[in-house]
């Protein structure tokens, strides 16, 4: 088992996030260089069938009435214990909500490297993508053994689908006791518009520094006949609601044109707008990392830019 | 409850940052450092917990890139006692910061321990789930909100799509915020000025902290830009101009 690559399967009410596939397709690339396997790690209840489509060398499952929902507790002991048995040679968890709640809890409970925000990987070598994607850094592992928390989107999801394959049951470790109890899952309010359905969507970040500004915006989107999206500080300001942001912790969105305004296009933002047919970036800092991923750019500020370009429609 | 808070200088990413000589590191010598937005979200939640159940706000954090002017912020704010962990390295890898944090929170007797949910640098690993397995405490990443029903506390995580889901764990725990559930208080200057000459700063060693991140940086980088995004030039007017035709052509 030793030259296996572990790929921490993730899901969430009954269905298996793409960065699941995304990392077994990387996974299978390790593996075939190391002379192992690539191995899917699925927790759940009842949720063996999720492994389905897994293109994996094998599945280990357990199944518990404690797993059936995430939570921190339950899964990181179940992984540990899991890790520490099967002495993988990698273990791949995302850098998602529920894998930042596995994946340094390893490091310390297998003793094992971790490297977090992964772009890209190979043998004792990841790339993390720092500062909100203002830098990358190259780091070395000691040892040949390491945990890498990859980040959403980094690899394609195709090479991680297959025809599944051999299901492995693994009894649970005891899970009795615990201190975190699932209560329930809350789904989101249905918004006064949906930013997914939008050919054109006018984005704002913190660039447009406070509330009464966002008429600016709000101008621009309503001439345009655009949706008006943001990125995450907007919300947690309380000046748009939840259902209009776009990104890791909001939503995924494919406009033909997207046009980021005073966003600065970290990590978390571009997860949600990357396939977007044609991406415009207005920003003043010519570093932004929003620059990487748009197709056009400008460094006017954006309280010139705006007004002009609502004057022109 | 007694509420635990560390929190932590990081870059401030609006200033340029540049490579040092080693290529390992980012030169150092001009950063401007703020505190990690995230460790501002905590530090709410905390103070917001504490006015509506009672309690205390303890605020810690590892000394070094101008962090006492953050501890006294943090004092500004509400917290009635701040501390400041010595003899560190200004730059250590999170597994050592845990490792020093959880020498001193170990005989704090905390009920909740509330880290930001994440730093821009935190290559080997977010902070609070390192320190929360150091401690042997249970934790829940990517908060959005806590409230206390008796002994416990009922926490919200969140997950994408505007999907979270509720917790009810028993104390002591770890939680790395997110956002809090209001916008991080504003202190200005002269309250913090004041907060400087009231506040008593407790000073603690770090003790020992021989864990390490099984990890170091072969070198650093900034990201190949593809060259992909075409940029616009000319007066704001012809830019509008350009970025207009642009859209309409392509939507
Ligand atoms: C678990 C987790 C989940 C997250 N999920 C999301 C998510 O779903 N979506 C999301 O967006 N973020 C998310 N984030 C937050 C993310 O890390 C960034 O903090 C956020 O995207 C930054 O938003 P911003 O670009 O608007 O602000 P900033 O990074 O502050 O950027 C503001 C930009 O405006 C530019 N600017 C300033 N003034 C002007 C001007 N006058 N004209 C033009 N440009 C100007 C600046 O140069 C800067 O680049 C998440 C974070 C975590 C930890």
């Amino acid at each position: 088992m030793a030259n296996n690559i572990f790929v921490i399967a993730e899901h969430l009410n009954g269905k298996v996030e793409d960065i699941t596939y995304e990392m077994l397709g990387k996974a299978k690339e390790l593996a075939a260089s190391a002379g192992g396997e690539a191995v899917a790690v699925l927790l759940g209840s009842g949720a063996k069938g999720l492994a389905g489509d897994f293109a994996a060398g094998k599945v280990l499952y357990v199944d518990s009435p404690q797993l059936a929902e995430f939570n921190p507790e339950a899964y990181c002991k179940t992984i540990a214990s899991l890790v520490n048995s099967h002495a993988p040679k990698a273990v791949l968890v995302g850098n998602t909500s529920q894998g930042m709640d596995i994946a340094a809890g390893l490091s310390i409970d297998c003793g094992l490297p971790l490297i977090a925000y992964a772009s890209d990987l190979s043998a004792g070598n990841v790339t993390s993508q720092l500062y909100g994607g203002k830098m990358n850094v190259e780091s070395a592992v000691e040892g040949d053994r390491f945990i890498a928390s990859v980040l959403a989107g980094a690899f394609p999801t195709d090479a991680g689908k297959g025809s599944g394959a051999a299901v492995e049951d693994v009894p649970a470790p005891d899970l009795s006791g615990l201190k975190i109890k699932f209560k329930q899952l809350h789904e989101p309010e249905g918004g006064d518009v949906d930013i997914t359905a939008s050919d054109v969507l006018v984005s704002v970040g913190r660039g447009i520094q406070n509330e009464e500004n966002l008429e600016i915006v709000q101008e621009f989107a309503d001439k345009l006949g655009a949706a008006l999206s943001c990125s995450r500080p907007i919300v947690d300001n309380k000046w748009l609601p939840k259902t209009r942001q776009v990104g890791k912790s909001g939503l995924k969105v494919k406009p033909k044109v997207y046009i980021a305004i005073g966003i600065s296009g970290a990590p978390e933002h571009i997860e949600g707008m990357k396939d977007a047919e044609c991406i415009i970036a207005i920003n003043t800092d010519a570093n932004a990392p929003i620059f990487d991923f748009a197709h056009y750019g400008t460094t006017e500020d954006l309280f010139d830019v705006v007004p002009a370009m609502t004057g022109k429609l | 409850m007694n509420i635990i808070v560390p929190i932590k200088q990081v870059p401030d990413l609006v200033e340029e940052l540049e490579i040092d000589s080693s290529g390992k590191d980012l030169d150092r010598e001009w950063l401007k450092f703020k505190v990690n937005e995230y460790d501002d979200h905590a530090l709410e939640e905390a103070l917001l917990l504490k006015e509506e159940f009672g309690g205390t706000v303890t605020a810690i954090a590892l000394d070094g890139n101008d962090i006492d002017k953050a501890l006294y912020a943090a004092a500004a704010k509400g917290a009635d006692k701040v501390v400041k962990v010595t003899g560190l390295d200004a730059h250590v890898s999170n597994h050592q910061a845990a490792r020093a944090l959880a020498n001193v929170i170990q005989g704090m007797g905390a009920d909740l321990v509330f880290t930001g949910v994440q730093s821009v640098e935190d290559r080997d690993g977010q902070l609070g789930v390192l320190l929360a397995h150091y401690l042997n405490m249970p934790h829940i990443s990517v908060v959005t909100g806590v409230t206390v029903a008796g002994s416990n506390v009922v926490v919200k995580k969140e997950y994408s799509g505007g999907i979270y889901a509720e917790f009810e764990a028993a104390t002591p725990i770890v939680l790395g915020i997110q956002a809090a559930r209001e916008t991080p208080r504003y202190v200005p200057v002269a309250k913090v000025r004041r907060a400087m000459s009231s506040t008593e700063m407790e000073e603690v060693s770090a003790g020992d902290v021989s864990v390490s991140a099984g990890s170091s940086v072969s070198r650093m980088f900034k990201p190949v830009s593809g060259g992909k995004a075409e940029m616009l030039s000319g007066s704001a007017e012809d830019v509008a101009g350009k970025l207009v035709e642009i859209i309409k052509s392509k939507s």
